[in-house]
């Protein structure tokens, strides 16, 4: 009894120690976000908490931050690039990364394991090597500078996004539907559009999200690719800090926040959609 | 009857044979644009890069007598007669073509202010008249030493290694022989520790962070879960320029965490937190922790609660259950975890170019500085080729043992 009573009495202060722990593990992941929130709504030109605001006296906050934004043509080109660029890189990486993830699935793809060795390399090769070899390679065929250029670049770097979790998303895909539906007379087409097409769909979405938010927050090759046309979000932000940082800075970040977490959202709800009850995350 | 009966079954298993070919094939053509795209985008243009770690056509091209003159010559003692004439009219050519430029600083890259000498004596080169080794030495005193052309001998190789041993700190006597740069010009040796130090450092820092959280999150009532994990994936799906901005904003000088401290221990608390080593060191690490906590995390959902009752019911401390039994069934997740944090630390370039300061630039800075900066293209390549080989090496480490179906995002 004793024993099993000092067990007990282990067992619950291990368990507040790590609930203690665990949750200043999480303080540290999200209160850095949650600071800049208050602070891009600061009335002076600081990125400190006046004792205004400390104060909570209205004249310490404005939105004169955001306005800035919207009053900056150079921010909103920015942001129409960056629009633009990650849309059509998301396009692409979709179709070529649904495809490929279609054709990794089938039993009898041939050299699976290198092939998806190579179409993941993107994600692990550092960014500072891709850049430089895209930068030599897209000023050789006339397309440094342009908005096609970043396009294709972003596509390269979007498509592991999408190869991923679309083989995630097909593993739990029964074959058997595809047989069933040829047996009942539909083509190959019809099949793919009508029965397979809509299985995956959660996931070809989710990894198209994915693949909007790489490029949506890509700096290192518009820095080697792009030209004063090309400037992006992450672009301005880059020079922003580097060079004259100003709070308007810190409302881009929290509008940025907002993008991430509806993107966040919608991925989680596609998730819980397609996993079937019951089955947890493997 | 049994002959016709033999030729249908061949021509099934013809048949079968066929099948299976077309179906591997509609495997392959589905997989092949992107591949190929790939291969047009990134794989080859990575190659061609780093191809330039090995191969250097200036010299050659701009100083061809030159080259000639100097390859037969094995870099002992004085260098050929030969080699001064065609020197002397290499550099007319050049001078006159307006091509000295490369050349020149092709080989400041080998030898500082080579560039200014090759330039000048350039400039003159078109009145010398035997005997050219006095020529050259009255221009510039520097011309009598034989290391300089020897520099320039090791330059006429359209290929070679020089790159890689400028990139390990060497550099190559006249005759070959290979000696350490002085101390206060050795960098790049230091710059690798100190990325493998700083990716070892985050990887150790991810671990103690995320895997306790993991385990809290693994072990939450369902309805927590959830939650829990959105609070680990918004840092995750969260732009990387604004978690380095929230970083400046907490760290800098005047920044949240130092007013903090003033308002507790005075003015002279505040420390410099960013724009140096520290900066690095936290921002990456609340960065890639993320990819440590989601794979720990799923595979401690994995883990069967039975076989921990099963060890207490044994006899075992709650320690001993914990540490010999749940622990080790948990590390495939915490080694692909760190794995791929540590992967995708070597590689780090945003986070230190903007928070690092001076002491917390890593390699890749480097690179970026002699692609952008210097335009020493050929160091770049080969500072390059050595961080892709170990990058690549740990991948295919991660690809045999973890396997890349492992990887999860979320």
């Amino acid at each position: 009894m004793a024993a099993a009573k000092r067990r007990f009495e282990w067992a619950t202060i291990e368990k507040r120690f790590n609930a203690a722990y665990a949750i200043a593990v999480l303080f540290f992941l999200v209160a850095p976000l949650i600071v800049i929130i208050p602070l891009s709504f600061n009335a002076e030109p600081y990125f400190s908490f006046t004792t205004k605001m400390l104060t909570l006296n209205p004249e310490g906050f404005s939105l004169r931050w955001y306005q800035d934004i919207v009053e900056n043509p150079q921010w909103l080109q920015a942001i129409g690039n960056s629009l633009i660029i990650a849309i059509c890189a998301t396009a692409l990486s979709t179709v070529l990364g649904t495809l490929a993830a279609l054709g990794l699935a089938r039993s009898n793809m041939p050299f699976r394991d290198l092939i998806m060795a190579i179409l993941i390399s993107p994600l692990v090769v550092p960014i500072i090597i891709a850049a430089a070899g895209m930068y030599f390679f897209y000023s050789s065929i006339g397309l440094a500078q342009t908005h096609l250029g970043i396009i294709l670049a972003h596509t390269t770097l979007g498509t592991p996004f999408v190869v991923i979790t679309m083989t995630a998303t097909l593993s739990g895909f029964d074959r058997n539907l595809i047989k069933a539906a040829s047996s009942l007379g539909a083509d190959p087409l019809t099949t793919f559009m009508r029965v397979t097409l809509p299985l995956v769909a959660p996931g070809m979405i989710s990894g198209a999200l994915f693949a909007f938010a790489a490029s949506f927050d890509e700096v290192v090759t518009v820095l080697f690719l792009g030209g004063p046309d090309q400037r992006t979000i992450p672009r301005q932000m880059w020079s922003g800090i580097r060079e004259q940082i100003s709070p308007t800075i810190l409302a881009v970040a929290v509008l940025l926040i907002i993008v991430s977490s509806l993107l966040l959202l919608t991925v989680e709800k596609l998730r819980r959609r397609h996993t079937p009850q019951g089955a947890k995350a493997s | 009857m049994a002959g016709a009966a033999a030729i249908t079954a061949s021509d099934l298993r013809a048949r079968f044979v066929r099948s299976g070919m077309r179906a591997r094939r509609i495997s392959f053509l589905l997989v092949l644009p992107l591949l190929l795209f790939l291969a047009v985008t990134f794989i080859l243009p990575i190659g061609d890069m780093l191809m330039r770690s090995v191969e250097d056509p200036t010299i050659a091209q701009v100083l061809p007598r030159t080259a000639d003159a100097l390859r037969s010559w094995d870099g002992k003692g004085r260098p050929p007669y030969s080699a001064y004439a065609a020197l002397a009219s290499d550099l007319e050519v050049a001078q006159r073509d307006g091509t000295i430029g490369r050349a020149a600083t092709r080989m400041n890259f080998e030898v500082p202010g080579m560039r200014s000498m090759l330039m000048s004596t350039a400039r003159v080169a078109g009145k010398f008249e035997p005997p050219y080794a006095q020529a050259f030495n009255a221009v510039d005193a520097r011309w009598a030493d034989p290391e300089i052309f020897g520099a320039l001998r090791h330059a006429s190789f359209t290929n070679s290694i020089g790159y890689y041993i400028s990139a390990l700190d060497r550099s190559r006597k006249a005759d070959g022989q290979i000696i350490m740069q002085p101390e206060e010009d050795q960098v790049y040796m230091m710059l690798f520790a100190r990325t493998l130090f700083v990716a070892a450092m985050v990887t150790a820092l991810c671990f103690v962070l995320g895997y306790p959280l993991a385990y809290f999150i693994a072990h939450a009532s369902d309805k927590w879960r959830n939650y829990l994990l959105i609070l680990v994936l918004l840092p995750f799906w969260t732009s990387l320029l604004v978690r380095t901005t929230a970083w400046i904003v907490l760290l800098q000088t005047n920044g949240v965490i130092n007013d903090v401290l003033a308002i507790f221990f005075g003015d002279g608390a505040r420390t410099q937190m960013i724009y140096n080593m520290t900066g690095t060191l936290v921002a990456m690490t609340h960065i890639l922790l993320p990819f440590m906590i989601l794979p720990t995390y799923s595979v401690m959902l994995s883990v069967p609660p039975a076989l921990r009752r099963a060890a207490l019911s044994l006899g075992a401390r709650p320690w001993q259950a914990f540490w010999r039994v749940y622990f080790p069934m948990t590390l495939p997740g915490a080694g692909a975890g760190a794995l791929l944090v540590f992967i995708l630390a070597l590689g780090y370039y945003i986070t230190p170019a903007l928070v690092g300061g001076r002491t917390g630039q890593l390699i890749s800075n480097m690179i970026e500085f002699h692609m952008k900066t210097s335009l020493n293209w050929g160091l770049a390549a080969a500072l390059g080729g050595i961080l892709l080989s170990g990058v690549m090496a740990l991948y295919i480490v991660y690809a045999r043992v973890i396997g890349l179906n492992r990887l999860r995002l979320g």
